[in-house]
């Protein structure tokens, strides 16, 4: 190509953006209208969302598969490439930002209004006047407030499967950078091994992850309305495992595209992309390891 | 050997396609995407500004006139929501994406196909939103900051969430691929020191956007789980505190503000040197300025909540960064009046409505300054003064520089000049009637007048009547505009030139009047002097 500058693609007209509008808006109006109905009268909102998220699902297909068969003509420069990269930073960046909102969440409940509930520093009167048998602290004495939101419930212990699922997922963030090194190697069949044992790892922190809530649920009682310790982590590590799925799923694509040779050692930004969005979740579990288990 | 693949993928390489569908739904034109931005804000003004009619009408006279105080508490809430993520946003964002490829020498956005998503998810989430004021229980009533509990007992609730939501992915993708378009896209010799200021402040705005934006969307999300899941992080009974609401919503709510300021400081810093005549004053100093006011917007947001109850040290520490906004903020108002310093000014419209901007946008900094003392704000804390405030900074502020940069640039997109006679028309009644409008509100605040309430004590009936009769004609005056525009774009006859105003410099003004449907395939060959602050070194 030698210069970058010598003429800029500019990408050919296509109807999947305004496809995935129309599904992202019949999505959330089906789910809109599902979280409002009467009981028993859910039927309507529930087609919708569920028409909205085949949509969804359809679209990605869709509009992914034309990107790739550019990519595959070799549409794409150099200065494309920089794009989708800036791009796929720049998304991460907004979900680092996204567990932000939630981390500051527990941050000031645990800091501030749980102590302050239990007569600490600011909230004298509020635990004077409303709750003044409320001894506040985390975990299960405490952690659902001073009404027992949920009742009496149990947390999950940090060294059991949370513990294994941290090293669940560090290893696979090994087996990820093993599998680039070898892409750029050009070791196909290694990359294959490697980029397959990250999509198994990544699912079997899923199925661990299943397990940890159906024992909360049924054996602990930890559940969404046990205060807010119920509240933080289930959006926490639920909003996570939901990266992972996703991130799981972005993986075995990448692995059959693999298997079709779509990448070579110089040319596999899709590849780079799911492997940074990889370790975006990894770094963001230590987070909920240390702060919602540990701590 | 990209040549022939990528002229490949100009299927409409010679201008615009004839198909309706397929110009303005599957465009990956930079222009007829910013077109389409445009329009809709254009369309949501009208829409939020009739909002505002039927709301100075309520409070025309003291007493229930026209609407049951909920209807009231709706119409405040969805003109604050439309104003904000409908006209003012998406009208910057069009506007860079008309001017941003042009002003650095880029063929387009860095990311075509999203960009269009980007517009299109706006109209969907806008019918969802407005689509609430028909249902049952209608609209959200709780104003548009939510807070909780009062916004959860809204069942419009969820439609709202999901429509933010649905805005925060559309922010996001605009600003992604306007960093990218920025930081990728640049003709050769078009260094980041050498771009246009409106270049720079919509750089940063989009850091600001991705920043924030997300939390937002976790804010909301906490909301929704809260009402529908039964999660409890803004009920006390369950270890919760509904202030925490308030921290995360302002955290994105105060660099929210400056995303709809900055790059109207972009836009009177690329209008006042055209009609001064003068090069920038202080180039550098106006793009470190416009970095530090975001930076500073990110550790101020608990001075929207002094009167919350917020312990000393937050009060002390919010108050003094609050009041640091000062600085960066005075040294543009200065260089802007330093560029006009000996400038052979001449006052078409576009400059008319800079000058008024950096007047009328300094009485709402000052007010601002005030609000930011927070013993004087335990007086003013939800009073009509803070509504006097930040319509000031959006009003004269944001939307001034909106209109400006619509008549400094229309030629540029129409090729026909607007009537400079109704376009001073429009000016000199928007700029009296914003007054009679706006500044009245500062003393009802003053005394005492509580804002989101459909009616009053009587002692504030004068001002009230004077506030409405402004709020009526100002709102008739955009009718004016409405007119300049749909002439200016259709049927004047007088032909834009290639540089429109005789003190223009920039990439923009080297391409011809319309700008054709493609731009700059070729990278531009970038002449110092031909660029507005390319020859300064200071």
């Amino acid at each position: 190509m030698g210069q970058q500058h010598d003429a800029y693609f500019v990408p050919a007209k296509s109807y999947w953006p305004f496809v995935a509008a129309v599904v992202m808006f019949t999505t959330v109006f089906g789910a809109a209208h599902w979280l409002n109905a009467e009981p028993g009268d859910a039927g309507f909102g529930k087609t919708v969302l569920l028409i909205g998220v085949i949509g969804v699902l359809g679209m990605f297909f869709g509009w992914f598969r034309s990107v790739i068969n550019e990519s595959l003509s070799g549409s794409y420069n150099h200065q494309v490439d920089v794009s989708f990269r800036m791009g796929m930073m720049w998304f991460i960046f907004s979900e680092v930002m996204f567990f932000g909102a939630f981390f500051g969440a527990l941050f000031y409940i645990r800091m501030f209004s749980v102590p302050w509930l239990g007569g600490e520093g600011h909230g004298t009167l509020t635990h004077e006047f409303l709750w003044n048998n409320y001894a506040a602290s985390w975990g299960a004495n405490g952690g659902n407030g001073p009404e027992h939101a949920g009742g009496a419930f149990s947390t999950v212990p940090a060294w059991g499967l949370p513990l294994l699922n941290t090293l669940i997922l560090l290893s696979s963030s090994v087996t990820v950078t093993i599998a680039h090194h070898a892409l750029r190697a050009g070791h196909r069949g290694k990359i294959l091994v490697f980029l397959g044992l990250t999509v198994l790892l990544g699912a079997l922190f899923l199925n661990f992850q299943a397990h940890e809530y159906i024992e909360a649920y049924k054996e602990l009682n930890l559940t969404l309305h046990s205060g807010v310790y119920g509240s933080t982590f289930f959006l926490l590590t639920g909003f996570h495992g939901l990266h992972v799925t996703l991130g799981t799923i972005m993986l075995a694509v990448i692995w059959f595209r693999v298997l079709k040779g779509h990448f070579n050692k110089d040319h596999h930004f899709g590849f780079e992309a799911v492997a940074w969005y990889w370790h975006f979740v990894d770094v963001v579990w230590l987070g909920l390891f240390m702060f919602v288990y540990i701590l | 050997m990209s040549h022939a693949a990528t002229h490949d993928q100009h299927d409409d390489h010679h201008g615009a396609p004839k198909s309706f569908f397929q110009r303005w739904c599957m465009s990956t034109n930079h222009k007829d995407i910013g077109t389409l931005y445009l329009v809709f804000a254009l369309v949501m003004f009208f829409i939020g500004g009739s909002f505002a009619m039927l709301i100075r009408a309520e409070l025309f006279k003291p007493g229930l006139q026209l609407m049951q105080p909920y209807f009231f508490n709706q119409l405040t809430t969805m003109h604050a929501l439309v104003m904000i993520f409908g006209a003012i946003m998406p009208a910057f964002v069009g506007l860079g994406n008309w001017m941003i490829p042009l002003m650095v020498g880029a063929p387009d956005m860095a990311l075509p196909r999203m960009n269009n998503l980007s517009f299109w998810i706006l109209p969907f989430a806008f019918t969802l939103m407005l689509s609430t004021l028909f249902m049952a229980g209608g609209g959200p009533a709780g104003g548009w900051t939510m807070y909780p509990p009062l916004s959860l007992q809204s069942d419009s609730l969820a439609y709202v969430v999901f429509a933010v939501h649905l805005m925060g992915i559309s922010s996001i993708m605009g600003a992604i691929n306007i960093i990218a378009t920025i930081l990728n896209m640049r003709a050769p010799g078009m260094e980041l020191l050498k771009m246009p200021v409106f270049v720079w402040s919509w750089l940063i705005t989009a850091f600001l956007l991705i920043a924030v934006m997300p939390v937002l969307a976790g804010a909301v999300t906490m909301l929704l789980t809260d009402k529908y899941f039964g999660t409890n992080f803004f009920n006390p009974g369950g270890g919760g505190d509904p202030v925490l609401y308030q921290h995360i919503f302002w955290f994105f709510g105060h660099p929210e503000v400056y995303i709809m300021i900055l790059p109207a400081f972009g836009i009177i810093s690329e209008i006042i040197p055209t009609f001064a005549r003068k090069p920038i004053f202080g180039y550098k100093a106006m793009v470190f300025a416009i970095a530090s006011i975001a930076f500073l917007s990110f550790i101020v947001w608990a001075h929207h909540m002094f009167a919350v109850g917020l312990p000393m040290g937050a009060e002390i520490f919010f108050m003094y960064a609050t009041m640091l906004i000062a600085v960066p903020t005075g040294v543009k108002v200065f260089n802007w009046v330093s560029t006009m310093w000996g400038g052979s000014m001449t006052f078409e419209t576009p400059m008319l409505f800079a000058i008024a901007f950096v007047i009328l946008f300094t009485i709402g900094g000052f007010s601002g300054l005030m609000l930011a003392l927070v013993p004087a704000d335990f007086q003013y804390h939800d009073t009509y003064f803070v509504v006097a405030h930040f319509h000031y900074v959006l009003v004269t502020g944001a939307l001034f520089a909106i209109i400006a940069a619509t008549y400094y640039w229309l030629p540029k997109w129409s090729g026909r000049m607007y009537s400079e006679f109704w376009a001073k028309m429009h000016f000199w009644n928007s700029v009296i009637w914003v007054n009679v409008l706006f500044f009245p509100q500062h003393f009802l605040g003053l005394a005492g007048m509580p804002r989101r309430i459909p009616d009053y004590n009587v002692a504030f009936a004068n001002f009230n009547m004077v506030s409405s009769i402004g709020g009526f004609l100002f709102g008739a005056s955009q009718l004016i505009f409405l007119g300049v525009l749909i002439h200016g774009v259709w049927f004047s006859k007088k032909k834009a030139t290639d540089r429109v105003w005789e003190g223009a410099k920039g990439l923009e003004w080297t391409v011809p009047s319309p700008a054709p449907h493609h731009t700059f395939e070729v990278p531009p060959v970038i002449h110092d002097d031909e660029l507005a602050h390319g020859h300064v070194n200071d």
